[in-house]
């Protein structure tokens, strides 16, 4: 049987007295009908001084029939209007019991934020400061934990840190050697493009192995880590954090700083520039591959040319760079772990925003040490 | 002098604006098993992370023994803080390591024992709380009653002087619950400690409870403090009756229709 709609009939039994009429299936299946018509008569006739219902031809009914209700029960404790809920379903009534069951606690409720266009961005603003705040924090903590090391001080456990370096280390390796060698064939194709107009595709070797040595290599393998392990980190931490774990280790004498976040940025430190040395081979190997297979440039070319090229020091610098960025990314990491909230979506949220933050890291320090070594003019030397 | 073991002195607690508690005051005598009531979200978690330096309080301190703990400085806290176990409602054992590991963790960083040794302190804390075997379990492969036993046998790993407790009974059924409850007597006993509990649980209030505090929300104070026995006998505040008994005195009396219905 199709359910047949609600009807609401307003009736006035006499000049201070209104009756309600609800017919038919008052529930979520058919659109109700507005409370208004009621509130309406109440306030057109100020004479009425009670109210019932009549629910005989009621068939069925839910809880958006309490809701209306509820609405019309208050426009009478308005009004000073006696509602006579006797005619109301049992069920309602009891439903309407226990809603009241519980008065509101008093300072409970909470306005919502502000909206608007300016109140986000102020939000924007407040939070960008607070998130510095926190950064600085956090690195000072960490400064504080390393010296703490260095003193031979901090406490961590040797089992931990070893299961992190071969999981930031070997356990990485071969993702890294996937993208390390399509990267070096990118490079191979962008520069052969130009190089064979003028037949200079010898200059693949050059382009392809500065590029690895001092850049690219050091850069993909940060990106690498920063989506692999600091993303990691950050959901480890995180889910600790909500399971009272890092609590359970502040209260049992182990600062996280010193047993979590001290040997998580020692395996980072530690682990990429074997990671960046190792893409740097495999990304001149790459180049290798597609200079000698669609470009007529022999392994043995390719290989002098890449010894007469290449000096320590452009490894060096990639290498040097490896390091700073291992250590970012395992600070963005820690420290969106640390800084999550009690929830399952906190913990989502800290891994994205590990990453982000990790990637940001890597660009920003990237073009400051750039500019150091160039302005330094190390490459000259 | 201070004699109390615990003792909590103006103790505001709150976060941001909002107040949970105003001007706490109680302390809790060596040997005491006490229970700290009140109703949910009425700041009794909160106020044991005031009690183990988790939160800061707003205003007022912590006495153990004397000592101040908000004023101590992060070593001598640090101190004092290992002579307290502390039991968390989730249990918190920490996942990326064994019961035996999660128990021998604080024993091998606090004190001078030999590995040997720290293993058979480790089994024996284990078999304590019914959990012989399990040493080499981890944390998410146990239910979620043996995790909560298993966080117990972590918290008394260095035979704490004081031995704190979330909701202990939180999630166990009845005879575990009160296989806990022996357990904690038990402690109590032999250890001499003095025990501080959260909890919910009327059966072992009743029970174990040898004095007490009810936290109230509505007048974020205490409004009722003595043996859990006696106060079921005597208290004159309806809504530790009511805590106490269930809610069977009031459940009688109806309560005004006011502002919750505008919030539907």
């Amino acid at each position: 049987m199709p359910p047949i709609s609600p009807v609401l009939e307003v009736v006035p039994v006499n000049a201070t007295c209104l009756e309600l009429r609800l017919a038919g299936a008052w529930t979520v299946a058919a659109p109700l009908p507005a409370p208004d018509r009621v509130l309406q008569a109440l306030r057109e006739n100020s004479a009425i001084r009670s109210l019932h219902f009549d629910c005989h031809a009621l068939a069925s009914w839910d809880s958006l029939l309490l809701t209306f209700v509820v609405k019309v029960l208050d426009a009478c404790e308005e009004r000073g209007i006696l509602a006579d809920q006797s005619g109301l379903p049992k069920g309602l009534q009891g439903m309407l019991a226990l809603a009241h069951a519980v008065p509101e606690r008093q300072d409970a409720f909470r306005p919502l934020e502000p909206a608007g266009f300016a109140a986000m961005i102020g939000r924007h603003i407040l939070n960008g400061i607070e998130d510095g705040r926190r950064l600085v924090e956090f690195v000072g903590e960490a400064t504080l934990a390393f010296g703490r090391l260095l003193l031979g001080r901090a406490r961590f456990r040797g089992a931990d840190l070893l299961r992190l370096l071969q999981e930031c280390g070997p356990n990485a390796l071969p993702i890294i050697s996937l993208i390390s060698v399509l990267v070096g064939m990118i490079l191979a194709f962008i520069g052969a493009v130009q190089l064979r107009v003028f037949g200079a595709q010898i200059f693949i070797a050059d382009l392809v192995g500065l590029g690895m040595a001092r850049e690219m290599g050091a850069t993909m393998a940060a990106i690498l880590m920063a989506g692999r392990t600091g993303a990691a980190f950050a959901a480890e931490l995180g889910s600790m954090q909500v399971n009272d774990e890092i609590d359970a280790m502040k209260t049992s004498g182990f600062p996280p700083m010193e047993f979590l976040v001290l040997p998580r940025i020692l395996a980072l430190f530690m682990m990429t520039p074997f990671l960046c040395l190792y893409a740097d081979i495999l990304g001149i190997f790459g180049g290798a591959l597609a200079a000698a297979g669609m470009f007529d440039v022999s392994f043995a070319e390719y290989y002098i040319q890449i010894e007469n090229r290449l000096r320590l020091v452009d490894f060096e610098v990639g290498i040097g760079k490896s390091a700073v960025f291992g250590i970012l990314v395992a600070i963005a990491g820690c420290m969106r772990g640390l800084q999550c909230g009690r929830s399952s979506t906190a913990v989502g949220f800290a891994t994205t925003s590990a990453v982000v933050t990790g990637i940001v890291f890597i660009v920003v320090s990237d073009a400051v040490m750039t500019l150091i070594v160039t302005t330094l003019n190390l490459y000259q030397k | 002098m201070r004699t109390a073991h615990i003792e909590v002195s103006g103790l505001t607690m709150a976060y941001g604006e909002y107040v949970v508690m105003r001007s706490l005051n109680f302390a809790v005598r060596r040997g005491e098993i006490f229970i700290i009531m009140g109703g949910s979200g009425s700041g009794k978690s909160t106020l044991l992370r005031h009690l183990i330096g988790l939160q800061a309080p707003a205003a007022g301190t912590v006495y153990f023994d004397g000592h101040d703990f908000w004023r101590a400085s992060d070593a001598e806290r640090g101190r004092l803080l290992r002579r307290m176990g502390i039991l968390y409602q989730s249990g918190a054992l920490w996942s990326s390591m064994t019961l035996a590991e999660n128990i021998a963790l604080p024993l091998s960083a606090h004190t001078q024992l030999t590995p040997k040794e720290i293993a058979e302190l480790t089994s024996l804390k284990l078999a304590l709380v019914g959990l012989a075997g399990f040493e080499n379990y981890y944390p998410s492969e146990i239910s979620g009653g043996m995790q909560k036993r298993a966080a117990l046998a972590r918290a008394m790993a260095l035979d704490p002087e004081i031995l704190l407790f979330d909701e202990p009974s939180a999630g166990l059924d009845p005879v575990s619950a009160r296989r806990l409850d022996e357990l904690i007597l038990h402690l109590r006993d032999s250890l001499g400690s003095t025990v501080v509990i959260i909890t919910h649980d009327l059966a072992s209030i009743l029970s174990i409870g040898t004095d007490s505090i009810f936290l109230d929300t509505e007048t974020k104070s205490i409004i009722a403090r003595g043996p859990p026995r006696e106060l079921l006998k005597t208290s004159d505040q309806p809504r530790v009756q009511d805590f106490l008994t269930r809610g069977q005195v009031l459940a009688s009396t109806s309560s005004s229709r006011s502002s919750a219905r505008r919030r539907l």
